[in-house]
């Protein structure tokens, strides 16, 4: 009987030797004649695993985590049992506490099937939502999904619904679709994941919005720096027009909707909808000014939805399982799930998908288990470089948009980068303002011009240069960015500066409350 | 590459996209896949054949980090410089690796062998720090496995 063995090809897994080791095994096993099937799955989300080969057993799959190419010949000599390599036998891999604990509804599929096969995609739920869409009128698709509650998950988390609605409610021609995928980010994966580990749900998610509004024609506009994701979002696209999923007349629904991938050309602000739908138009990436909303004259002017990756793969679970069994999860105005990402000095980083309400502290030592380094871990930054430092005694903030707005921090795309003590935080402020400096799209003199001169006064507050003169300075120059300035980079990169002068002090050589941030 | 070879390549580019809506930034890709960069030649030509000003083609080229106006070295080393792989010793494997090289950011190496570049972001933050070397991932890169890529990229196999 044929053995199937599973080597992810997410880009991570890839970047931790996943490919050498596909390539591995099935050398060793043609060798030795043995029958085995290697299958190129998504990623668990149990990143520090990774490569993380799994063997379909009798009782359910079987993993094993870090193994390397020298670990085949062993492997492969067992017969994949449980025996073969035991120090990195990691059991049932359903059964593990990570992955055990998680609320997984957009990620329910990642890593277990293979991401380009529609048959899997279709087998473990999948286009359940369209199916459901396609018995629906537009009103009445508009109606679920702001009945569940869902906010955009790219970080303004504002209600999809409403944005639909508004889109619903244009008379036009020609209506938009565009889906955000530059995950710009750091500290953010969970898109990336998605495209590469479970693309169908995107394309299904971005149907449904499709006939939900009207839309013909879609866009994913994606990072250049994912060309794996690029990759496997083709093959997808491929696939859905293929067995009738886009295109014209879908599945009988007399609907068409056809869904272009364009490739973006690594500019940060282009994560901005509107920068976005400027260089979709084939120009520089300028913010404009709202109004119009994208919603109402988005792209080439026409009424546009512009949604987050996540914000999409949401979308089918509601339409499947209906908006209360969505809303069933999360606290207050933050309904449903958040794919939370675990990144930077973390020990077992990786993806958490979870209700809202849960805290850090679970998140950071529950699920992470603490800092990779074994040292303590002194500070996250959470939404991305434009998200506020957040220190160890808000660890018990719990995860919802406004406990978090009232903290002064922001959830942003659900991405927590740890830092241990090591962290200086005078040289974490100085990158936020070169950063900006660096990704400035350069339309508001404060951003444009306040990041460069943030950048110096920083400098000479670290070179010991009036140190107290130029914290306000700073303070002053941070005021008209964040009011003066048209879209989040200028307007947000405030936020880590000030918040990590207010909580770490002494790495500015400041007093502690000298400061009007401190206040 | 002479002059020639590249004038097939825009063409080609041209035809594909020069009717897609707002296709001047698909077409850009497709010169810079194949050629490694944005010959300044063809700039005029690109506007001319999209009827955009050739300021306007410039600006667009001038405005995206990711493309390129000079043909970069045989590699091309990628290295995040994001938080996340920060958090993790990004700052020391990255000068490290300078020192290697003997060079900076935007720049490439005398022989013409490699070209290093910032980026922000790769999304393998779980995996700090991430480099890509010719689109290939690497994570939790350490100096000295970083610095064991570069030498197996000037060996002569490498090359040709």
């Amino acid at each position: 009987m044929t053995t199937k063995i599973y080597i992810p090809r997410d880009s991570s897994a890839i970047g931790m030797g996943a490919d050498m080791l596909a390539e591995r095994v099935t050398r060793v096993a043609q060798s030795k004649n043995k029958d085995i099937q290697v299958v190129r799955n998504g990623s668990r989300g149990l990143l520090w695993m990774e490569p993380l080969l799994e063997v379909e057993t009798e009782s359910g799959r079987i993993g094993f985590s870090n193994v390397s190419c020298d670990d085949v010949d062993d492997l492969v000599h067992s017969d994949f049992s449980e025996s073969g390599v035991s120090s990195k036998n990691i059991g049932l891999v359903d059964e593990v506490p990570y992955l055990k604990n998680q609320e997984r509804l957009c990620f329910a599929r990642n890593g277990i099937t293979d991401p380009v096969s529609i048959k899997d995609y279709i087998e473990h739920g999948g286009f359940k939502g369209l199916r459901r869409a396609m018995e629906l009128d537009s009103r009445s698709i508009v109606d679920v999904v702001t009945e569940s509650g869902l906010r955009g998950r790219g970080g303004a988390a504002f209600p999809t619904g409403i944005k639909w609605n508004t889109v619903l409610n244009c008379e036009a021609k020609q209506k938009y679709i565009v889906c955000n995928a530059d995950e710009g980010d750091s500290g953010t994966f969970s898109d990336r994941m998605t495209m590469e580990g479970d693309p169908f749900a995107l394309i299904e998610g971005m149907s449904i919005s499709a006939f939900a509004v009207g839309a013909t024609k879609g866009y994913l506009y994606l990072r250049s720096e994912y060309p794996h994701a690029e990759e496997v979002f083709n093959e997808a696209l491929r696939i859905a027009r293929a067995e009738g999923y886009l295109g014209k007349d879908i599945c009988g629904s007399k609907r068409d909707f056809d869904i272009e991938l364009r490739r973006a050309a690594g500019a940060y602000i282009c994560g901005e909808e509107t920068s976005l739908l400027e260089s979709l138009e084939g120009k520089r990436g300028l913010v404009r000014a709202k109004p119009p909303l994208p919603a109402i004259s988005g792209l080439f002017g026409q009424p546009t939805v512009v949604n987050n990756v996540i914000t999409f793969s949401s979308v089918p679970f509601i339409l499947s399982n209906g908006a209360d069994a969505y809303k069933d999860y999360g606290m207050g105005r933050s309904t449903g799930t958040l794919p939370i990402q675990l990144a930077g000095n973390i020990r077992q980083g990786g993806l958490v998908e979870k209700a809202f309400g849960i805290t850090l502290n679970e998140l950071l030592y529950d699920f992470g288990g603490g800092s990779a380094s074994g040292k303590p871990i002194r500070t996250v930054q959470i939404g991305g470089p434009l998200g506020a430092y957040i220190p160890e005694k808000d660890f018990n903030l719990k995860l919802d948009y406004e406990t978090f707005a009232a903290a002064g921090a922001m959830i942003g795309h659900g991405g927590i980068v740890v830092f241990d003590e090591t962290v200086n935080m005078a040289s974490m402020a100085r990158f936020a303002m070169e950063f900006c400096a660096i990704e400035s799209c350069g339309k508001c003199t404060p951003c444009r011009i306040g990041s460069t001169r943030g950048m110096e006064t920083i400098d000479k507050i670290i070179s010991g240069e009036n140190r107290s003169a130029n914290a306000e300075l700073i303070e002053t120059l941070c005021d008209t960015m964040l009011h003066g300035s048209l879209c989040a980079l200028g307007g947000m990169i405030p936020f880590p500066v000030l918040s990590a002068i207010k909580h770490f002090p002494e790495d500015f050589c400041l007093e502690p409350h000298a400061t009007k941030a401190a206040a | 590459m002479a002059n020639t070879d590249y004038e097939a390549v825009v063409s080609g580019a041209l035809e594909k996209h020069a009717n897609t809506e707002g296709g001047l930034l698909p077409i850009l890709h497709e010169i810079q896949d194949a050629l490694g960069y944005i010959p300044s030649g063809a700039v005029d030509r690109i506007g001319k054949t999209i009827n955009r000003s050739l300021a306007e083609v410039h600006g667009v080229i001038s405005f995206y980090h990711h493309f390129r106006t000079h043909k970069p070295g045989k590699h091309i080393i990628q290295v995040c410089r994001s938080e996340a792989c920060q958090a993790m010793g990004a700052v020391d494997v990255i000068d490290n690796l300078k020192n290697e090289l003997e060079i900076d950011f935007h720049e490439t190496t005398p022989d013409g062998k490699i070209t290093l570049e910032p980026i922000y972001c790769l999304g393998h933050c779980a995996c700090a720090p991430a480099i890509m070397v010719d689109g290939v991932p690497k994570a939790k890169m350490s100096s000295e496995q970083m610095i064991g890529i570069v030498d197996e990229l000037r060996t002569p196999k490498n090359d040709d």
